[in-house]
């Protein structure tokens, strides 16, 4: 049996991050933080992919994706 | 979640805006979203600005948010390129320049004190009702006259990015938050 499961995350691209902060502050589980005053950064560990930055996200630059884990 | 203080800062910048109808001298107060922002990229090397204490950001959070103003598209792609975002700060440092030399040429007596309001680079707008004599000289109304100008021509472009696109669409192409990106960078760079 496949014990592999599908699970949603939040991917940035990060060359294209503003680094705003407008992630960070709509997170319900403190998943993002800015880096370096650069751009984003999503802890895999905590993000269950509920979209909230995505949809926040002024340049558009944030993803849910489903990866395997 | 639990608001901080710091969350109701788009309190003051609605505030700032209200009160250069009032007396214009206040726009002097604005220099704080200049030199705020670049204190904190250059001493942190962070976007602690942007992140947290910007008010207008919040306030087209709440206007575009909560208030619902905005139709929430995507930014086209155009608008959040290197190349727009660096020409727009360029543009914007010309344009300061351009205000910092009038007020020069004010101070200099090279030049009377205009009592306007310059919208998007180009519409004057009288704005003599805001003006009371000041006990300073003229050259420093005429550079809050020139800031203001900065300030409200901001506001609006970041009002209209706000309906058309995401609420805080301002921010992919603020020159503030471009520069202090730009410091973070610079000064983050690993060896």
């Amino acid at each position: 049996m496949n014990a592999e499961r599908k699970r949603r995350r939040a991917v940035v691209d990060q060359t294209a991050c503003v680094a705003c902060g407008c992630c960070v502050k709509v997170c319900p589980l403190k998943a993002v933080e800015i880096i370096r005053g650069t751009m984003a950064q999503v802890d895999e560990s905590r993000c269950v992919g509920c979209g909230k930055c995505a949809r926040e996200c002024p340049a558009s630059v944030i993803e849910i994706r489903e990866v395997r884990g | 979640m639990k608001k901080q203080w710091y969350d109701y800062l788009w309190i003051v910048s609605l505030t700032y805006l209200v009160l250069g109808f009032f007396n214009i001298l206040f726009a002097w107060l604005g220099l704080l979203c200049f030199f705020i922002p670049l204190i904190i990229s250059i001493a942190k090397g962070t976007k602690g600005y942007c992140n947290r204490y910007c008010g207008r950001g919040q306030l087209f959070s709440l206007l575009g948010g909560r208030f619902g103003l905005s139709r929430r598209k995507s930014i086209p792609s155009w608008m959040k390129s290197k190349a727009f975002r660096y020409g727009f700060l360029v543009f914007f440092f010309v344009m300061f320049f351009q205000m910092l030399w009038n007020t020069c040429l004010v101070f200099a007596g090279a030049q009377d004190l205009k009592q306007v309001v310059t919208l998007l680079w180009t519409f004057k707008l009288p704005w003599h009702w805001a003006y009371h004599g000041t006990f300073l000289h003229p050259g420093a109304a005429q550079f809050a006259f020139g800031f203001y100008s900065v300030m409200l021509t901001s506001t609006v472009l970041g009002l209209v990015t706000m309906v058309l696109f995401k609420p805080r669409s301002w921010c992919v192409y603020c020159p503030m938050g471009t520069m202090t990106q730009l410091i973070c960078k610079a000064k983050n760079k690993g060896p």
